[in-house]
């Protein structure tokens, strides 16, 4: 009964920020919010820019990827000094090169894969300056290309596609500050952590035992790493932290944050592009697809895990190898899918131990492009890319030139579509593949048989989606996996953002072409489902062979134990 | 290009001050003024509520180890107490996963996982030993191994156990159960549960 309130009250919350945060964000972009243009025009000076230089996509794209390297290089550099930086009350050394290159790589490109262990190896320094930044920054490149996407739809015959110093800029101060900020407060006052104090050692005269408590800022630093799909946390186990985490509020709390701005910025697309209908087309993809997604897992997860069934403890039912008494097997369930369909890959319980069905939601999630709701902005526009392809297959059903909005789908569309729709799937399997073949990749797994391949294929799935989420058995701080899941990061990132962009300069170049009676609607439930049906196709074509290596073969399995 | 350059330094630093210093900052300044409790991360006498301690180690006088007190979930009991003297938060756990002390962490095995196997027979005989019939909280480690709490049915499952060794009868036992449990939040979010810290405080009180 309780999951099922859980989940009307995000329906409740989720439908009001899509409609009003949705908005909201379309004005943002279009320029017409200014309450904080005391801070943002002195930074346009700074940079020599304003919001009358537009750019052509490929000025834009050269911008995003120039400050994202100068981001990891900041990022890895802030990593390999922190032992001689100051707020580092636990004398912290320097992070290792590979482990920093890794981590660097995995907090720009929204990733938030953690090889390391927050408490133990992060310094305050390094998780503010280099770690929180890149959580608000990353977010804001994620939306920004979404908007030229968007903005490819909005606009006819036009050569820019919007300025990209201007709507990252828009974004941090206007969207992610001052929602991560109010929310802060309130994950602080149920109980987060946020304090400069270091760690604290108590003797506890009921028990006799002597306990040190890891602290630190994590409270606002969890805020925003939700909010802007990021995921990487201020401790290990990352939201499963009663510290970071403390009741079933703040849970809540960071599903929504997770979900609010992917959800919303369909509603900012149908508004930019004049038919919210159009808006509310994608948000069916992702709503359907999701709640699919969350219903399976969920009931995975209400039965029993089959070591603690053969022990013979079989009642109260539900899997709690790995799950907080505090949220539940049901509730941890919706909290590990929202962040595998998301980009976002915060856990509060353990993926690992989920049973093979409930962890093939996680993992199929990611897989399917992580496009419902997905990433922000990357769920978006990765979401387009799917939408063109079906189009495309669409518009062949009836022998018609495909449109969408308007806008005419040609071969070079197509061909940018399907790079974006393919480069995710290739790295990922073939990145798998290498580290099956090697020793150094081997080594990696915790758990034998099946579920061993599962933590490998999990891990590059991930990393390839910018997700960040693990199997936390896998031990990935070597230089192997440092380094292949640093690579995995990159081309999961940009070799899905340039084409992206690309497609936004392409039809923002083009002309709108009458809507007539031959036209295939884009905005009706035929269009839904055969969008549904490519994500579909498109995961289920290129990852069913290694899926069923994993999770199907662990669950069909009954009875064995490896 | 240049111009690209020059400009994503600018913004860089812009960042890292405004985003990495004034927001975290800002934060603890304001969680200090409002909630000063909860930003050092509630802390009692004995510890914080918030983080799970390692019952299973009281030294309990003419009884086992632990059986005069409610423990909580086995995240450092039976295999999992690598250290019970030095208990760092959630880092006695030999199977977290970095395999770092003083590092939180779940033990990652998968339900099909024979090492686990093994382990929960090893916590079902343990608690078999203590005259405990246990429930799957029980015998299972949380996500973050520092679970501070279990739910009504672990608590009352320890009765037998708990009466015995401190001599209080099971229906004060109850009685106390039923005072300590916290309803799931606003009634519908996550689960109802029992701090396990703030239920042995109350057994210390009944004790004296």
């Amino acid at each position: 009964m309780g999951f099922f309130l859980t989940i009307l009250a995000l329906v409740v919350t989720l439908g009001l920020a899509w409609r009003y945060l949705g908005s909201y964000m379309a004005a943002v972009f279009e320029g017409r919010v200014h309450f904080l243009g005391f801070i943002e025009r002195p930074i346009y000076r700074m940079l020599g820019t304003s919001p009358e230089q537009e750019q052509t996509w490929k000025r834009y794209a050269g911008a995003m990827i120039i400050f994202s390297a100068v981001s990891i290089a900041f990022t890895y550099v802030i990593l390999r000094i922190q032992g001689s930086l100051p707020l580092n009350p636990q004398h912290l050394g320097a992070v290792g090169p590979a482990l920093s290159f890794n981590t660097a790589t995995s907090f720009v490109t929204n990733t938030n894969w953690q090889n390391y262990g927050g408490e133990t190896s992060m310094s305050y320094f390094s998780q503010m300056g280099a770690l929180t930044v890149q959580q608000f920054v990353s977010a804001a490149v994620g939306i920004s290309a979404a908007m030229v996407l968007v903005r490819g739809f909005s606009r006819r015959k036009s050569p820019t596609i919007g300025n990209f110093w201007v709507d990252i800029t828009r974004c941090l101060f206007y969207v992610l500050l001052p929602i991560s900020f109010v929310a802060g407060i309130v994950l602080v006052g149920q109980g987060a952590v946020d304090t400069l104090a270091g760690t604290t050692t108590f003797h506890d005269a009921l028990n006799g035992v002597t306990q040190t408590i890891a602290r630190g800022p994590a409270g606002f630093m969890g805020s925003i790493m939700q909010l802007g799909t990021n995921g990487g946390g201020f401790f290990n186990v990352d939201l499963a932290h009663p510290l970071e985490n403390p009741t079933g509020l703040t849970n809540l709390l960071y599903i929504w944050l997770t979900l609010s701005i992917p959800f919303a910025l369909t509603y900012t697309f149908g508004k930019m592009v004049g038919s919210i209908r159009h808006g509310v087309a994608l948000l069916a993809v992702m709503v359907i697809i999701f709640g699919v997604w969350v219903g399976f897992s969920a009931n995975a997860e209400h039965q029993n895990n089959s070591a603690v069934a053969a022990a013979h403890v079989y009642s109260p039912v539900g899997n709690m190898e790995g799950k907080e008494v505090r949220f539940g097997d049901t509730t941890s369930a919706l909290f590990n899918v929202s962040m595998t369909q998301t980009s976002d890959g915060a856990v509060d319980s353990a993926t690992d131990s989920y049973n093979p069905m409930g962890g093939f939601g996680p993992l199929t999630g990611m897989m399917l492009g992580e496009v419902t709701p997905g990433g922000t902005g990357s769920g978006l526009y990765t979401l387009l890319i799917y939408a063109i392809i079906a189009v495309f297959i669409g518009g062949l059903m009836i022998g018609r030139t495909p449109e969408f909005l308007g806008k005419k789908i040609q071969a070079r569309e197509i061909k940018l579509a399907g790079l974006g729709a393919l480069v995710m799937p290739i790295t990922v399997l073939v990145l798998t593949a290498l580290a099956v073949s090697l020793a150094e990749g081997r080594a990696g797994p915790l758990n034998a048989g099946p579920h061993g391949f599962s933590e490998i294929l999990y891990g590059l799935t991930s990393q390839g989606n910018n997700n960040g989420s693990a199997m936390a058995g896998l031990t990935g701080n070597t230089p192997f996996y440092n380094i292949i899941g640093g690579i995995d990061m990159l081309i999961g990132r940009f070799g899905i953002m340039i084409p992206a962009l690309a497609l936004g300069g392409v039809l923002a170049a083009k002309d709108v072409v009458p809507e007539s009676l031959g036209t295939f609607r884009t905005d009706n439930g035929m269009f839904v489902g055969l969008t549904i049906g490519v994500i579909l196709i498109i995961g289920g074509l290129t990852f069913f062979p290694a899926v069923s290596l994993g999770p199907i073969v662990e669950q069909l399995s009954h009875l064995r134990f490896f | 290009m240049l111009v690209h350059l020059r400009r994503s330094l600018v913004l860089a630093v812009i960042c890292l001050v405004f985003f990495g210093f004034v927001y975290a900052f800002a934060g603890i300044g304001v969680s200090q003024l409002l909630f000063k409790h909860q930003a050092d991360g509630s802390l009692t006498a004995n510890g914080s509520t918030l983080i799970g301690q390692n019952w299973a180690a009281t030294k309990c006088p003419g009884n086992p180890l632990g059986s005069c007190v409610f423990n909580g979930r086995p995240d450092d009991t039976g295999p999992y107490a690598a250290n019970p003297k030095d208990n760092v938060s959630g880092g006695d756990n030999p199977l977290v996963a970095n395999g770092v002390s003083g590092e939180s962490g779940a033990t990652n095995l998968g339900p099909r996982s024979k090492v686990l196997l093994a382990d929960t027979k090893a916590l079902v005989a343990y608690w078999h030993k203590l005259g405990v019939d246990p429930t799957p909280d029980l015998v299972t480690t949380s996500g973050s191994g520092i679970d501070p709490d279990i739910s009504a049915l672990d608590a009352t499952v320890q009765i037998p156990m708990v009466s015995k060794a401190t001599g209080i009868s099971p229906a004060r036992l109850r009685t106390l159960i039923r005072q300590q449990t916290h309803p799931a939040q606003w009634g519908f979010l996550g689960s109802s549960y029992i701090d396990v810290l703030q239920l042995n405080e109350g057994l210390a009180k009944l004790e004296k």
